[in-house]
């Protein structure tokens, strides 16, 4: 590629006392890319974004960050520079309404009598919670009633939009299809694929290998802490990347074990 | 996804009578609470004889003030339980504050200061006294995470020691005659029959005769509760300070996670709830122009039983000031009601407290049905 990456990792490594979890990493994203983070459980895929989010804070390694050295120390300093992470249980509160979550934290706030009285501005919320919606190609029965009425897949595209309305320059989605059903599976990717168009990078941390060549460009795979690939989509296929999730491929190994 | 598709089409039949009977759940306690004031009326007179309305102006003043130190305590534990905590120190809060706001009442009077000004430093005493306690009460919920029913249970045993040594184990009294005023008089007043009519602000001064059939419409602790009341209902509904309260109880971590300053919320929404306590108990001082340690304790109770039947979930997360003012009505009403009825007080225990496990039962149904026709 010929453009700048978004993020840049060079050899992050985490220890979690004795154990490595992530063991010295590099990979890049670049504008409008979906990069696949692919690994059994416990390969560290988790881990390694969330010293790259500011859930945990690395033992070694560089990130770069549009051109930038960062090393975040929570989640918001993360989100507040543009890094957006969807969790798999993705810390909504199901009480509030679409803009209530979309706004959460950052409300827009109407003022009175100098600033003596201030207001919530819930039609300013909901007008641009809406038009986020819009942008998302995403249909929801009402904006105002509390998000538990809504679908898996609607929850999604409602923390999808809070991202895309923040104006994410980096999105990462761990395990973004989990616990859907089929067409809210689909409706997940085709989100995805709104947000490669919108130039918005993605991160996608999945299992599921159908999902993962349905939408990425590119992917990378971990295996207890240490990547041992980094593929094009074009240039690999499932049963290939499932032999390097469970360890029997390994491109850092010289030669390849033999059973 | 399926699944629920074919169960759509086969309960569409009921799902319309389904949703009228939950709107009709959504209002039951505006419902309930026509209906008892609708039973008293008709069955007061029967019972006690025709001369006696349950609807009167004196009754329904009555009641008014009744409520008033039901629905403070019950105001700030609205916003605590949205939240999912609870505050279990609010009635010894209550007491503090009508032992604290008593002596300082009397101090200040006594070391001349003017009457108005002496019961504003009562004010000040009872807001600041039990804001500490409340920011006691907060900063080891949000900072060092004891649970709220443990920490708010502790408290009301240290406050309650407090006040028992502060009143020094009796009625604190020896306040300024004038105090009484405060506390009593009101906005309008109302004489009946000959001679009588409305008079505003200024109590009219007649023969012992109308006095007798005088009632005051709206004393000035009943008037501040409004305003008080109003004003929760502002913060709750329109303001930041009532969506970050929704969304802790929610989901605490996605308010975390987005950004909201959770454990600062945390500690202002208990202060909050011991300074709204704090204001019943001044205002109690006020209203029997004697501080006492023992006032507040026996609405504690009654106050969370309000909360309850006025819709709150006790998990937090749902409830309205609007429900907690009908809940602190419903009980007020009962009781008074069941009075006037000749009925032995200790029925009143009786039927407020099936009427709570009703309201939760109700509300519970309510949400299944809800979550049927949402999922379906």
């Amino acid at each position: 590629m010929d453009q700048k990456p978004i993020l840049t990792v060079r050899n992050l490594t985490k220890k979690f006392g004795g154990l490595t979890a992530v063991d010295n990493v590099d990979f890049d994203i670049y504008p409008g890319e979906v990069l696949a983070l692919l690994g059994d459980n416990g390969a560290g895929k988790s881990t390694l974004i969330k010293c790259v989010s500011g859930v945990h804070s690395r033992t070694s390694g560089k990130v770069i960050f549009q051109g930038e050295d960062v090393n975040f120390s929570n989640p918001i300093e993360a989100r507040n520079r543009g890094i957006e992470t969807i969790y798999q249980d993705l810390a909504l509160a199901n009480n509030l309404d679409v803009a209530g979550n979309i706004f959460l934290g950052r409300e827009k706030e109407k003022t009175y009598l100098g600033g003596l009285v201030r207001s919530l501005d819930e039609k300013f919320m909901r007008e641009c919670a809406a038009k986020a919606l819009e942008t998302l190609h995403v249909q929801i029965p009402s904006l105002t009633a509390p998000i538990e009425t809504l679908s898996g897949g609607q929850r999604q595209a409602v923390a999808i939009a809070r991202a895309v309305y923040w104006d994410a320059k980096l999105m990462i989605m761990d395990e973004p299809t989990n616990n859907l059903g089929v067409p809210e599976q689909k409706k997940v990717l085709e989100l995805i694929n709104t947000l490669r168009d919108r130039g918005v990078p993605v991160v996608l941390i999945s299992h599921n290998l159908p999902d993962v060549f349905a939408v990425a460009d590119r992917l990378v795979i971990m295996h207890r802490g240490r990547k041992v690939t980094e593929k094009k989509i074009s240039d690999t296929n499932s049963e290939e990347v499932v032999q390097y999730m469970i360890g029997a491929l390994d491109d850092t190994r010289e030669t390849e074990i033999v059973d | 996804m399926s699944d629920s598709t074919t169960n759509n089409t086969k309960t569409s039949g009921n799902s319309a009578a389904q949703k009228i009977l939950l709107s009709l759940m959504q209002v039951w306690a505006w419902v309930f609470l026509a209906c008892l004031i609708l039973a008293f009326i008709v069955a007061v007179p029967l019972v006690s004889g025709s001369s006696v309305s349950f609807l009167s102006v004196r009754n329904s003043q009555n009641i008014l003030v009744a409520i008033t130190p039901v629905l403070l305590l019950g105001l700030g534990q609205t916003f605590v339980i949205i939240s999912g905590g609870i505050d279990l120190s609010v009635g010894w809060v209550m007491s503090f504050a009508s032992v604290i706001s008593a002596l300082a009442v009397r101090g200040a009077f006594d070391a001349g200061l003017p009457l108005p000004l002496a019961i504003f430093a009562g004010l000040v005493m009872a807001i600041v006294g039990c804001g500490m306690i409340g920011l006691f009460n907060g900063v080891i919920i949000a900072k060092l995470k004891v649970p709220p029913f443990i920490v708010t249970l502790g408290t009301s045993f240290i406050v309650r020691g407090m006040a028992l040594l502060m009143s020094e184990n009796t009625t604190v009294i020896g306040l300024p005659r004038g105090v009484r005023d405060y506390g009593n008089e009101s906005l309008m007043y109302y004489i009946r029959g000959d001679g009588g009519g409305l008079h505003f602000f200024q109590k009219p001064e007649v023969s012992v005769e109308l006095l007798r059939r005088m009632d005051r419409i709206i004393t000035y602790p009943v008037l501040l509760t409004m305003l008080v009341v109003a004003i929760a209902i502002y913060v709750l509904r329109r303001t930041k300070f009532g969506k970050y309260t929704y969304a802790i109880g929610g989901n605490e971590v996605a308010a975390i996670r987005a950004g909201v300053p959770v454990e600062r919320h945390i500690i202002k929404l208990y202060m909050l709830s011991a300074v709204t306590a704090g204001i019943a108990g001044f205002l109690s001082m006020l209203r029997f122009t004697a501080g006492s340690a023992v006032i507040g304790d026996p609405l504690l109770l009654s106050s969370i039983a309000a909360v309850i039947i006025g819709g709150v979930s006790l998990f937090g997360g749902s409830g309205s000031i609007i429900g907690t003012v009908i809940g602190a009505l419903i009980i007020a009403v009962l009781t008074t009601g069941l009075v006037m009825l000749n009925v032995p007080s200790f029925y009143q225990f009786i039927v407020v407290g099936t009427v709570v496990i009703l309201a939760v039962l109700l509300d519970q149904t309510r949400d299944i049905i809800k979550h049927k026709i949402g999922s379906s």
